[in-house]
Formats: C-alpha cells, sequence, structure tokens
C-alpha cells in the first residue's frame, strides 16, 4: 500500500462510525426537542408555547428554502405553496381518518399514543407529496438557467391557492364521511373559509424533533460532496457543469427535499392549537416571508436561517410590549467588544446608538401615550432594513455561524497549524 | 488516428449560427492552438467538443469514440477536460473547495490525493492560499487555480480557453511556462487564445477561426511566419 492510499483509507470513514455520526446528533436533538417539551408546560404558558412552536414551524420552512435559494443559488418564491400541499395533505389525512377510526375529529390519545403516531404519519405523507409536487414543478424549471424558476413557483402559488379555494364544505361526521367516498372527501377541504376542525397535535416535541432532522439533513448536505456540487452550481454553473456536477439532477434534488421539507412544516402547521389552515394564510405573503428569513439569516447559512426565523418571528411578538432593551445592548456591546473583529469600534457605536433610539422611542410612547402596538409592523420594516444595512450579506453570510468571528478565527488557526 | 477529430461541426444559438461546419484534429501529445478574433467561435468550439452546447450538426470523435451530445460529465469522465473561459472559479469557496470540485467526476481517493499533490507542486502560491475564499486571490492566482482545479479531473486532453486573458505579461509568462509543463508531463492540449505569439510559439499546430469557419491550418511555426496571421492576429504590418 503506498502512503497516499494508506491516508485515503484512514481518511474513509467506516460505516459504523458514520451510522453513529448521523444517530448521535439526532439523538441529542430528539432528547433537546423532549427535555423542551417537558420543561414548558403547554397548559400553563400556551402564548409562549404557540410561539415557540411558530418558531420551530418557521425554522423548518427557512432551512428548507436555503437548501434551494441559498445552497443552490435558484430562487424560488412559492415555499408556502409546498407547505399548503403538504398541511392540506396532513391535516386531511388526519381529520378524516380519526373521523372513521375514532369516530370522533377530536385529539385521541396521549403523548405518544395511537392519535400521535396517525399525525405523525400524516405529516410525513404530507411532505412526500409536496415533494413529489417539487418534481413536478421543478423537473421542468431547473433545467433552464436563469429566473424560470420564479415565474413558476409564483404561478404555482397562485395555482394552489385558487384550487383549494374551489373544494367543498368539511364533513363533520364519519358516516358522512363513508357516504361520500375517497374522492369526494380528499376534496372537502373547506374551500376558501379553510380547513378547520384539524385536531391539535403539534407540540413542542413533535416539532422540535423534525426540526432536528431538517437540522441534521441540511448540515449534512452542505458539508458533503452534494453540498460542493450545489454551492457550485450557485457560484458558476457551467463551470460546475464543465468539472462533471450534473447540474440540472442537483438543483432538482435541492428542490424536491425543500418541498418535502416545506410539506412537513406544512403539516406542523396544520396540527397547530387555533391553526387557520386557509389558502389565504398560505399565499404569496406567507413565501415571501420565509424568502426574507433565508435572505437576512445569510444566503445558504444553516445556523443564519435559523437564527433569522427565530428573531423574525419573535419579533412581532415582542413589539406588542416594547420591553426595556438595554441589558441586551449592554450584553451584545460587551461580547462585541471582547471578541469582535477590526470592525468592532464601528460596531460597538452602531449597537449604542441603536439601543438608545429604542429606548427613546419607548420612553416618549409612554410620555405620549402613543400604543406601540399598533405601529408594531413598521418596527418591524425598519429592523428589517437596519439588519440590511448593517449586514447585507446576511447575518452570516453563505458561512455557519461556527465558522466566523471569534470561534471561527480559533478553528482556522488551529487548521493552519495542523496542514502541512 | 488523432486523439480528437472535430467534422463539420454546426452549432446553433437559436437563430444566430455561429460555427457554420468546422472541422479540426488534435494529435495525442500535442500543444494545438485555436486563434481568432472575438466573435470568431472559439469558445463555442470548445463548448461543443466538452457537451456544454448542442452540436446541431457533424460529428466529434475523442480517441475513437463518438462523443457529440453526450452530456458534459460523460465526456469528462473520458479525460476531455474543460478549464472555462473567464476561469469560471467558485469565488465565494475556498482554494481547498474549488480543487475538490476539479475532482467532483472520481471516486479514487488516493488517485485524487496524489494529482491534488502535483497541482500544488506545478502552482505553488496555492498552497500557501488553501483555505482562502477563491474570490479574494489576484487574476493570475485565479488563473492557476481554475487550471489546477482542471487538472484535478486528470485530462488527457485539456481545453484551456484564454488562460491569458487580462494578465500581466510576467504572469503570462508564467502561465505559458506551466502549459508546457503540463504538456510535457503527457497531457494533450487545445488551447484558445487572443494572444496568438505566445500561443503560436508554444504549440506544435495551429488553427485559425474566422467567424465560424476555420481559415488556416498549419505548422505553427509556419502560421506564425505567415504574413496574413502577422497582420491579422499579430499586430504586424
Ligand atoms: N449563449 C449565446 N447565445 C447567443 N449567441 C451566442 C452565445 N454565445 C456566443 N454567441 C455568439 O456566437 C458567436 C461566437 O461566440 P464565441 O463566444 O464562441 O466567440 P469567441 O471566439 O470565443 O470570442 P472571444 O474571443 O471574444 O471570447 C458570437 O457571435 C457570439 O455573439
Ligand atoms: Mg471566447
Amino acid at each position: 500500500m503506498t502512503l497516499d492510499q494508506r491516508r485515503a483509507a484512514e481518511l474513509a470513514p467506516s460505516r459504523a462510525v458514520a451510522a453513529l455520526r448521523s444517530a448521535a446528533p439526532l439523538a441529542v436533538g430528539l432528547g433537546l426537542a423532549l427535555a423542551l417539551h417537558l420543561g414548558l408546560d403547554a397548559s400553563d404558558l400556551p402564548f409562549h408555547t404557540k410561539v415557540l412552536v411558530d418558531v420551530g414551524i418557521n425554522v423548518i420552512l427557512a432551512v428548507s428554502l436555503t437548501m434551494v435559494n441559498g445552497f443552490t443559488g435558484q430562487f424560488s418564491v412559492g415555499h408556502a405553496a409546498f407547505m399548503a400541499v403538504g398541511g392540506y395533505t396532513a391535516g386531511a389525512l388526519t381529520y378524516y381518518s380519526s373521523l372513521l377510526l375514532w369516530d370522533s375529529g377530536d385529539q385521541h390519545g396521549g403523548f405518544l399514543g395511537a392519535g400521535e403516531w396517525l399525525f405523525v404519519g400524516s405529516c410525513i405523507v404530507g411532505g412526500l407529496v409536496a415533494a413529489a409536487a417539487g418534481y413536478v414543478v421543478g423537473l421542468p424549471s431547473l433545467r433552464l438557467r436563469g429566473d424560470y424558476l420564479a415565474i413558476v413557483t409564483l404561478g404555482f402559488g397562485e395555482i394552489v391557492r385558487v384550487i383549494l379555494q374551489q373544494t367543498g364544505n368539511v364533513k363533520f361526521t364519519a358516516d358522512e364521511v363513508r357516504e361520500a367516498g375517497f374522492l369526494d372527501t380528499a376534496t372537502s377541504l373547506g374551500g376558501a373559509l379553510g380547513f378547520t376542525g384539524v385536531p391539535t397535535y403539534s407540540s413542542i416535541f413533535w416539532v422540535y424533533a423534525f426540526v432536528a432532522i431538517t437540522l441534521l439533513v441540511a448540515h449534512r448536505l452542505k458539508f458533503s460532496t452534494y453540498g460542493r456540487a450545489f454551492l457550485s452550481i450557485r457560484e458558476d454553473e457551467i463551470a460546475a457543469e464543465a468539472m462533471g456536477v450534473r447540474t440540472t439532477r442537483y438543483k432538482v434534488l435541492a428542490f424536491v427535499l425543500a418541498a418535502g421539507f416545506a410539506g412537513i412544516a406544512g403539516g406542523m402547521f396544520a396540527h397547530q392549537s387555533g391553526a387557520t389552515l386557509n389558502p389565504r394564510e398560505l399565499g404569496f405573503q406567507k413565501s415571501f416571508d420565509v424568502v426574507t428569513m433565508v435572505v437576512l439569516g445569510g444566503m445558504g447559512s444553516i445556523s443564519g436561517a435559523v437564527a433569522a426565523a427565530a428573531i423574525l418571528t419573535i419579533l412581532p411578538e415582542l413589539l406588542r410590549d416594547l420591553p426595556h432593551v438595554w441589558p441586551a445592548g449592554v450584553l451584545v456591546l460587551a461580547l462585541g467588544l471582547a471578541f469582535g473583529g477590526p470592525k468592532r469600534a464601528r460596531f460597538a457605536l452602531w449597537t449604542v446608538g441603536v439601543t438608545a433610539a429604542i429606548e427613546a422611542i419607548r420612553f416618549g410612547a409612554r410620555r405620549l401615550g402613543v400604543n406601540l402596538a399598533d405601529y408594531r409592523l413598521i418596527f418591524y420594516a425598519l429592523s428589517l432594513i437596519l439588519m440590511m444595512i448593517l449586514r447585507p450579506q446576511g447575518i452570516f453570510g453563505v458561512r455557519e455561524a461556527w465558522e466566523i468571528g471569534p470561534i471561527g478565527r480559533i478553528l482556522a488557526r488551529r487548521a493552519r497549524r495542523a496542514a502541512p | 488516428m488523432a486523439m480528437l477529430e472535430v467534422k463539420d461541426l454546426v452549432v446553433r444559438y437559436g437563430a444566430i449560427e455561429a460555427l457554420h461546419g468546422v472541422s479540426l484534429s488534435v494529435e495525442r501529445g500535442q500543444i494545438v492552438t485555436l486563434i481568432g478574433s472575438n466573435g470568431a467561435g472559439k469558445t463555442t468550439t470548445l463548448r461543443a467538443i466538452s457537451g456544454l452546447v448542442r452540436a446541431a450538426a457533424g460529428s466529434i470523435t475523442f480517441e475513437g469514440r463518438p462523443i457529440a451530445n453526450q452530456p458534459p460529465h460523460r465526456i469528462l469522465r473520458q479525460g476531455l477536460v474543460q478549464s472555462p473561459e473567464g476561469r469560471g472559479i467558485f469565488a465565494n469557496m475556498t482554494v481547498a473547495e474549488n480543487l475538490d470540485l476539479g475532482a467532483f467526476a472520481r471516486d479514487d481517493k488516493a488517485g485524487i490525493a496524489s494529482d491534488r499533490e502535483k497541482s500544488l507542486s506545478l502552482f505553488p502560491r496555492l498552497r500557501e492560499r488553501l483555505s482562502q475564499n477563491a474570490g479574494t486571490l489576484s487574476g493570475g492566482e485565479q488563473q492557476m487555480l481554475a487550471m489546477a482545479r482542471a487538472l484535478l479531473a486528470r485530462p488527457k486532453l485539456l481545453l484551456l480557453d484564454e488562460p491569458s486573458l487580462g494578465l500581466a505579461p510576467q504572469v503570462v509568462q508564467t502561465i505559458f511556462q506551466i502549459i508546457r509543463e503540463i504538456n510535457a508531463a503527457g497531457t494533450t492540449i487545445l488551447l484558445v487564445e487572443q494572444n496568438a505569439h505566445m500561443a503560436l510559439s508554444i504549440s506544435h499546430f495551429g488553427y485559425v477561426l474566422e467567424v465560424g469557419r476555420i481559415a488556416m491550418a498549419d505548422k505553427a511555426s509556419t502560421l506564425e511566419a505567415s504574413d496574413e496571421v502577422r497582420k491579422a492576429y499579430l499586430g504586424v504590418g
């Protein structure tokens, strides 16, 4: 064996090691989801629970969309349509199966009970149906380079919305369902009024279990041969093809996966407490929100998408009753000064300025008796603009949180020392 | 039989016909150059050979096998590799990641590692910059990266599209020196160049392309001495 061959053999992990590498983070993810679930009593803090579930759903949406818009550099603006396809599929499956199985559309069984497994199965089927839709939409439009995908996904979103609006009224009893038969039932999705009555199953545990799976898949993809192929397409499609990357295939793969995860997120959305599964809710506006998260996080950054999804979901809620921000400002300032790079002075100035401005607005509003909650959408838009001025490449750019900043510098230094 | 045979190649972009029947051949072990003015169809010819654009008519044979209109990844696997015009490096990826992509179609880990070593010893400046983003390299370094990356695909025939584009004379010298070294190590080269003088000086054979047609074909030294070429492409007159 030559030295090179030996090195290659050392580098190739055995099958067992590879399996363990996948299983361990997944187990940790599921454990965290469970801890979060048990730690936060949903009946005690229904509002916090709802926001956390929203964050989880949006994380799945943003991370999956960054596989397309970030990794491969395509531009999809119809993510909510795949969410709708998955959500309606999953919602209808759970609801009508519950009617037939248990003669009631309500929640059935407790934690990890039969009802929950029906829900998980429905969400997976919803994901598969959305992925299939992604294939049908993606294959023809991704063969071509350029902006076709944006136009096609926009059109697809409208088609989904209009079709859903034409569906019939939701059926309420098992007898009705049996009488109507499969096709009629499958098209009884509530029309423009929305699909009401889907039982509530989207608990913190299940949502975050799927968040863990999504993150694991996205991370695996990005830091593998696939990821390299995706990024090369985004950087220069012709050069990628010249290197033997089958560009259409990889673009379609990313698109189908993303659509599948959007479908699962739709399933979670459908089974949320007080969910309004209606065509308007899952229209262009929702797609646009997800695009905003991806852009804000940094196109192609998984940790960026997570951070942006969390910030953009929590921010409007915080703005309902603006809290003091100076403690956060001081903390950010201290961290920035301690670990910041060469631009730390500018960063510090911005932090102080923004903190002072928000405090001033808060103080002024109190004095004048203005209810800031009425203006929260303006603040939301303003903070988006501000973030884009501060970091036009998004929170983390293409890279991940641990690749930049202080940790990144330490890792890079270590890598340089290890290199021959 | 020549390593690469192109016969009566026609390429159309929509209604525009860019190549009206180009024929050329590349002998194993040689450096063959294709010169011609802007828009003559040089890039188009290379792209048709490596499968990046469709050939509307004509035939392309590589090592005796027809390859016209095969998908690019299949042509690449047979040992025909193109380093695209304008370098086509992946700017937001590191130098190391760019090199990895050169070996994308291969799975012989040991072979890749040793070819990577060889490429890096040919371009030592890249070794110092492995973890740097490719977009932050200088123009000359980017060209070196593009060539090193193409070498990682283990070409039998390397297609180079204007490697001297936009580079300072000194760097051009270096690049051409390395092209000779690559050729001396056993790789056949089809070189497209604006810099006709330099290209002809290192080549065995040359073709002159004029608006989609081969106007002249001869030994490189003969072309360099001919009046037409001197007037049109060498700025001597
Ligand atoms: N994608 C395209 N669509 C339409 N026309 C094209 C396309 N690519 C090239 N052409 C046309 O085909 C002709 C040949 O172009 P090509 O790029 O092959 O020229 P070239 O010899 O490489 O020129 P240069 O020296 O400027 O690189 C030109 O007239 C060009 O405008
Ligand atoms: Mg050209």
